[in-house]
């Protein structure tokens, strides 16, 4: 069925045991020095059970990890187009800088005098996020989005309380993140759902239809999981504050507005940003999140501890407000992440405009090089992501789930599947700025061949994945039955 | 998935336009999802349903399946007590695939007002109600 060269034309993949499998009695990948002093009994108390480790050569363990690691898939190996977790590129350069021995090594109980520098860049990087969203102060704190999304409510529910109001709702568009409302239900809201219109977008009208003095404020994913850009924002944060209301807008999709969206100016009052996504810090597997929290300065005094000031004789921390949420996270959040992100920020400078202009630019590319063979449920200009369904190809009986195994088979990370849950069937294409238009376009090659396939020969999709190490795995024996103890 | 006249509707059930279906033909009511809802939703892997002497009105969400695809809620097509839980479905949600109507059930009410069902879609309404979707 090779049509085009893809990247997962060929391969060797190694079939790889456990190492206890390969173990051999007396094997070992290390010498101990001679020993220069006598030898001596251990006393009976010291002496416990053998702990139970393979006996294996050097190379052995090297080639057993080495082997596991190509069985992964990264941004480093290959286009990852995983809609709405922005998987761009990792730049080195960042890693160098938090492998620093003064900033990896940097003990979090170190005295602020010997910590400077550390609360420094912090400092200077809230200043940057705040600069980049066009909020007032910031927090560092939480440790992912999910967490980001939590220290916002609680400064919606800290808030209400200062103005001797419990407020029991919040609104929650159906094309917002699913963590959304799950955040608001953690301090106690209930998440009222608001449909979205014909354009896949939030309507004034629907927002004025159920805001009231009960309601805490609204949560807005913007753009939201349609890659569509919530035009009446302005609208409807008139509408929110204008009954005593607060808005929240999650900024896990940020990476297609930095430097042309001004979110104060649109009336947002909390809004969470997540390092590991837009600011190019590595995600998933590749290490802790970071979902710093940007507000609106009369919301300033709510946020979590400690905060970083600055004065004459430097950076310091303070560690009790009165208003504040609290503490979220032990010490001062995740401070590797931070590094990566400044380093990210300050290497790009006003370039980060661009960035964001390509990611919209290679979206709507997908979007209008894909929309004849696949069906496009809201054909209009994107933002960072676009949003298909399998509409077409369910004709010859072939799912959004065949048409993503399939891709893995051609050398391609599959996008996000049947999310957002308003579009049946959907595959949410996120490239990145980070893609040159050869590794696009070839993507887009991808996706066609799979449409003809999905024609000419459809059962054999439904096999896909051929080519890997472990072809089509049960996911409902696996959801229905887990077996998580090996 | 399945053609829309694949779909198989028993006639003597009431169906919600959110695809629960209702037995009306004793006091008591056994809710389930029809056909097509099962088959859009794909493999069925956790079913988690109320407590029985639960109380629930017409539109009340009641039940959350959850499919290899998506978690869904499921709502009162009329409002009531629950009487029974269906019990096998904590080990074997598969069976709101096999069989929606029969060991797929869900739940069993007794109504406050019978006469909600009346509301509801027959199995020809319900027909080209799925096939305008």
């Amino acid at each position: 069925m090779k049509e085009f060269d893809t990247p997962g034309a060929s391969g060797l993949i190694m079939e790889e045991p456990l190492l206890f499998a390969k173990a051999k009695t007396g094997r070992s990948g290390f010498s101990l020095p001679s020993r220069d002093v006598p030898r001596a009994e251990l006393p009976p108390e010291a002496e416990t059970r053998r702990p139970d480790l393979p006996d294996l050569s050097e190379l052995e363990v090297v080639r057993h990890y080495t082997r596991l690691s190509q069985w992964n898939f990264g941004v480093d190996s290959g286009v990852y187009p995983l809609g709405s977790c922005t998987m761009k590129y990792n730049p080195k350069i960042n890693e160098k800088l938090a492998a620093l021995p003064g900033l990896a090594g940097a003990h979090p109980l170190l005295p602020e005098a010997m910590s400077q520098g550390a609360l420094r860049l912090m400092f200077e990087l809230q200043e940057l996020l705040a600069e980049i969203t066009g909020l007032d102060g910031v927090t560092l704190q939480p440790a992912a989005g999910a967490q980001g999304e939590y220290a916002g409510m609680r400064i919606f529910y800290a808030y209400h309380q200062k103005q001797g109001q419990t407020r029991r709702k919040v609104l929650i568009p159906d094309t917002a993140h699913g963590t959304n409302p799950a955040s608001a239900a953690l301090c106690g809201f209930q998440a009222i759902p608001i449909p979205s219109n014909a354009q896949g977008i939030l309507a004034a009208e629907s927002v004025a239809e159920l805001m009231d003095t009960d309601t805490a404020g609204i949560m807005v994913t913007n753009p939201n999981t349609l890659g569509l850009f919530e035009e009446n924002i302005g609208d409807i944060a008139q509408i929110v504050h204008d009954q005593g209301g607060l808005v929240y807008c999650d900024g896990a999709n940020f990476n297609a507005l930095m430097g042309i969206a001004d979110m104060g100016r649109a009336g947002i009052d909390v809004l969470h940003l997540n390092l590991h996504k837009t600011f190019s810090a590595p995600h998933g597997g590749g290490g802790p999140g970071s979902g710093p929290v940007c507000v609106h300065k009369e919301l300033q005094p709510f946020l979590p501890l400690p905060w970083i000031v600055k004065n004459e004789q430097g950076y310091t921390l303070v560690h009790e407000a009165p208003d504040s949420i609290g503490r979220l996270h032990a010490f001062y959040g995740n401070f590797g992440v931070m590094i990566k992100a400044y380093c990210y920020i300050l290497s790009m400078g006003p370039l980060l405009k661009q960035a964001s202009q390509c990611a919209v630019l290679n979206a709507n590319y997908i979007k209008e090089a894909l929309k004849e063979a696949f069906h496009l449920p809201y054909d209009r200009l994107c933002m960072h992501e676009c949003v298909f369904t399998d509409q077409y190809q369910q004709e010859a009986g072939v799912s959004t789930l065949d048409i993503a195994k399939r891709l893995i088979d051609l050398g391609f990370h599959p996008p996000t599947i049947y999310f957002p849950l308003v579009v049946q069937g959907a595959m949410m294409i996120e490239p990145t700025e980070s893609e040159t238009k050869e590794d696009i376009d070839s993507l887009i090659r991808a996706f066609l061949q799979i449409a003809r396939e999905a024609c000419e020969a459809p059962d054999e999709l439904h096999k896909a994945p051929l080519k890997t190490k472990r072809k089509r795995l049960d996911e409902t024996l696996a959801a229905r039955s887990p077996c998580l103890t090996g | 998935m399945k053609e829309i006249d694949q779909i198989n509707l028993p006639e003597d059930l009431k169906y919600s336009e959110e695809h629960e279906w209702v037995s009306t033909d004793e006091d008591n009511m056994r809710i389930g999802i029809s056909d097509f809802a099962q088959d859009q939703l794909g493999d069925i892997v956790f079913v988690e349903l109320p407590e029985i002497g639960a109380r629930f009105g017409k539109g009340d969400e009641f039940a959350t399946l959850e499919s290899v695809k998506a978690v869904s809620e499921v709502y009162m097509p009329v409002g009531g007590e629950v009487l029974q839980v269906n019990p096998e479905l904590e080990d074997a949600p598969e069976l709101v695939n096999a069989d929606p109507y029969g060991q797929g059930w869900l739940i069993e009410i007794k109504p406050d007002e019978p006469s909600q069902a009346d509301d509801l879609l027959d199995k020809n309404a319900y027909l080209a109600m799925i096939k305008g979707d």
